[in-house]
């Protein structure tokens, strides 16, 4: 039973009459890697500023270990954060930086000098430590931004988007870089990122926030195969999303044809959004095909072929590796399993069409200019 | 190429007007009046030590007060909003839209053994309780002609060379900076210490140098608010051209040694700020 260690009580922020945190409840198990996902501007970063004591929530009580921590400033919290862009101390060279924390609690000497060395050898930077923090790349400074955090031996590491900075291949290697940390030296990680990739890939549990409210808790693969609503099905991966019915406990009516699913428990006849990832959809030949299609759109992208087509006037995406040229009649097939059945919610209709698809959804995704507007809240 | 013929003119500016009087003053110094090459106006230099004793020494200290005063005034100001920030900066430069000597004439009136301090001082009976305590027969606090007065002068005029730059470093200190400090457990003394001071050096540097080196080359307040009794390097400097004493190569050769003596102290300092950005005089 993994043991509770930080718990946000109905949270709410305001700044005048804007409502950043809309009465959030969390709650943070000790040792677990807990990402906050979602769009700029959705109160992730708020809420992590709220554990890390640099904002005071305007209603709602934080604890720490069952303590009340409203009114405890950060340097009084056992809670280190790294923050984005790093925030190095410029006069100090790299050992002095990871030092810091260390010198302020008054650590002898030599206990200083063995855990400093022990952090930069954590972050694969030993004998880093004379170097100035000019003379080093970003993801090196990002190294020793973690460093100076762990080196205190915080119960809880917050990390505000650390890796927004980083080029596509670095931040993939510190993300596998971050998860062996977290491992080795065993505290809790509180992750900030709009990065769907980089949550799926690192967390143990990733929190999907939008307009300051929390739209789903669950693991990575609960997120992905189970999404809560049309909001987290388009923020996590591709989804297409289809109005559909269901018509009675493992009937799912959809283009005026029933299709079996695993879904129960809804009313008869319940309207519903069908989320059905692009990978899950078998191209066949028109007869075969429990739908009949036409594709108007083919992009080749190493691994598979994103092919739009496009359903009596709603445009799914498939990922497959058959290829099939623009103009041709297609059937496809959907496994039972394939389908996700979610209740209506205030973002059913918003998402989940390809008209405007446009072949550069993935750089839209994880480029590097979704990470400048990082700053928000 | 094009973009050299554009520096042609600042070219032109340096080598008319920085360059050359340089090689100007350096010609004279080593020259007699007879034009021979001579060390004599070296030689002699030891006669003016008191003078130049005195201008470093003063210098320093109204240096130093600078710092003292504009420091926490330029961290406090940068505290606050910015509409505060703003005002506070503009307060902070509006004496230097007056005359130098309007300022100083007005000092001059102020701190008269007859002048408004002292009358008012004097209205308020606060010469009276110290006669009758101390028995004494004291008639006014005598600040006009004296060191101090000098000192403070050149605070007084050069203060906002020390604010500004100390103000501008910290302002664009960024607040990540301190936050991780706090984070990592820094009270906000501490934060102070170890985070914001070292970082806000380099504007302290910029601030000395713009203060000292007019303090020391300074002439009208020595005989303004000195009275003419501290002989500073500007009034001897200032003597040897248009004074009595007329000898520019004396002159030259004193301006020289103080230009000298300015560089090593500049030297000296920015070897302590090694590291940062700060603004070099070298």
């Amino acid at each position: 039973m993994p043991k509770e260690l930080i718990r946000l009580s109905d949270c709410v922020m305001k700044f005048d009459n804007d409502v950043i945190l809309d009465h959030i409840n969390l709650y943070i198990n000790d040792k677990e890697f807990l990402t906050l996902l979602g769009p700029s501007g959705c109160g992730k970063t708020t809420t992590l500023r709220i554990i890390g004591g640099f904002q005071k929530p305007t209603a709602g009580d934080v604890f720490f270990d069952g303590v009340r921590i409203n009114d405890v400033p950060p340097h009084k919290r056992k809670v280190n954060t790294v923050f984005q862009k790093y925030a190095l101390f410029t006069h100090l060279n790299i050992f002095e930086n990871v030092a810091f924390g260390l010198r302020i609690a008054k650590t002898p000497e030599d206990e200083v000098r063995r855990r400093v060395e022990e952090a930069l050898s954590l972050v694969n930077l030993a004998g880093y430590g004379k170097r100035a923090v000019d003379a080093l790349s970003g993801g090196q400074q990002q190294r020793v931004a973690i460093a100076r955090a762990v080196v205190n031996r915080p119960q809880v590491l917050l990390l505000d988007e650390p890796l927004g900075a980083l080029d596509l291949k670095l931040r993939k290697d510190m993300q596998i870089e971050l998860k062996r940390i977290q491992q080795q030296v065993g505290i809790t990680f509180v992750y900030v990122t709009h990065d769907q990739e980089e949550a799926l890939t690192m967390s143990d549990t990733i929190v999907v926030m939008n307009g300051g409210k929390i739209q789903q808790i669950g693991s990575p693969e609960d997120i992905y195969n189970e999404p809560k609503n049309a909001f987290v099905a388009d923020f996590i991966g591709e989804s297409n999303i289809i109005d559909g019915v269901m018509q009675e406990d493992y009937v799912l009516g959809m283009y005026g044809r029933r299709f079996p699913c695993l879904d129960k428990g809804f009313a008869p006849g319940e309207a519903v959004d069908v989320v059905i990832r692009p990978e899950d959809i078998d191209i066949v030949s028109p007869d075969q095909g429990q739908l009949t299609g036409t594709v108007t759109e083919v992009t080749f992208k190493g691994v598979h072929y994103d092919t739009i087509v496009d359903f009596r006037g709603f445009k799914w995406l498939i990922q497959t590796t058959d290829y099939s040229p623009v103009g041709a009649r297609i059937g496809v097939k959907i496994d039972p399993d394939g389908f996700h059945i979610m209740k209506k919610s205030a973002y059913s209709g918003q998402f989940g069409d390809y008209s405007s698809y446009s072949a550069e959804y993935d750089e839209l995704n994880e480029g590097p200019g979704k990470a400048e507007d990082g700053d928000e809240e | 190429m094009k973009n050299k013929s554009l520096s042609i003119p600042y070219v032109v500016w340096m080598a008319f007007f920085v360059v050359a009087p340089l090689v100007l003053i350096v010609a004279y110094a080593f020259t007699a009046r007879d034009g021979s090459v001579t060390l004599d106006n070296f030689n002699n230099m030891g006669v003016y030590f008191p003078a130049f004793y005195n201008s470093f020494a003063l210098a320093a200290a109204a240096t130093l007060l600078c710092i003292l005063i504009g420091y926490p005034l330029a961290y406090f100001v940068s505290k606050e909003s910015l509409l505060v920030r703003k005002v506070a900066m503009m307060l902070i430069m509006l004496p230097m839209w007056m005359n130098f000597l309007l300022r100083t004439y007005a000092w001059m009136s102020l701190l008269d053994d007859n002048g408004l301090i002292n009358q008012f001082l004097r209205t308020v009976g606060v010469f009276d309780l110290v006669n009758a305590l101390s028995g004494g027969n004291m008639t006014c606090l005598h600040m006009i002609n004296t060191q101090g007065a000098i000192v403070l002068g050149m605070v007084y005029n050069f203060l906002p060379f020390m604010i500004m730059p100390i103000f501008s470093v910290i302002d664009k200190i960024d607040p990540r900076v301190i936050e991780a400090a706090q984070d990592l457990g820094a009270d906000n003394a501490m934060v102070f210490r170890k985070v914001v001071f070292p970082l806000s050096l380099p504007g302290v540097l910029s601030g000395v140098t713009m203060v000292f080196i007019p303090s020391v080359s300074t002439f009208a307040l020595s005989r303004l608010l000195g009275g003419g009794k501290t002989l500073l390097l500007g009034d001897l400097i200032e003597m040897q051209f248009l004074g009595n004493a007329y000898n520019p190569h004396l002159g030259s050769a004193i301006a020289l040694v103080m230009m000298v003596i300015v560089l090593v102290c500049m030297a000296v300092m920015n070897r302590f700020g090694e590291g940062e950005e700060g603004v070099s005089v070298l």
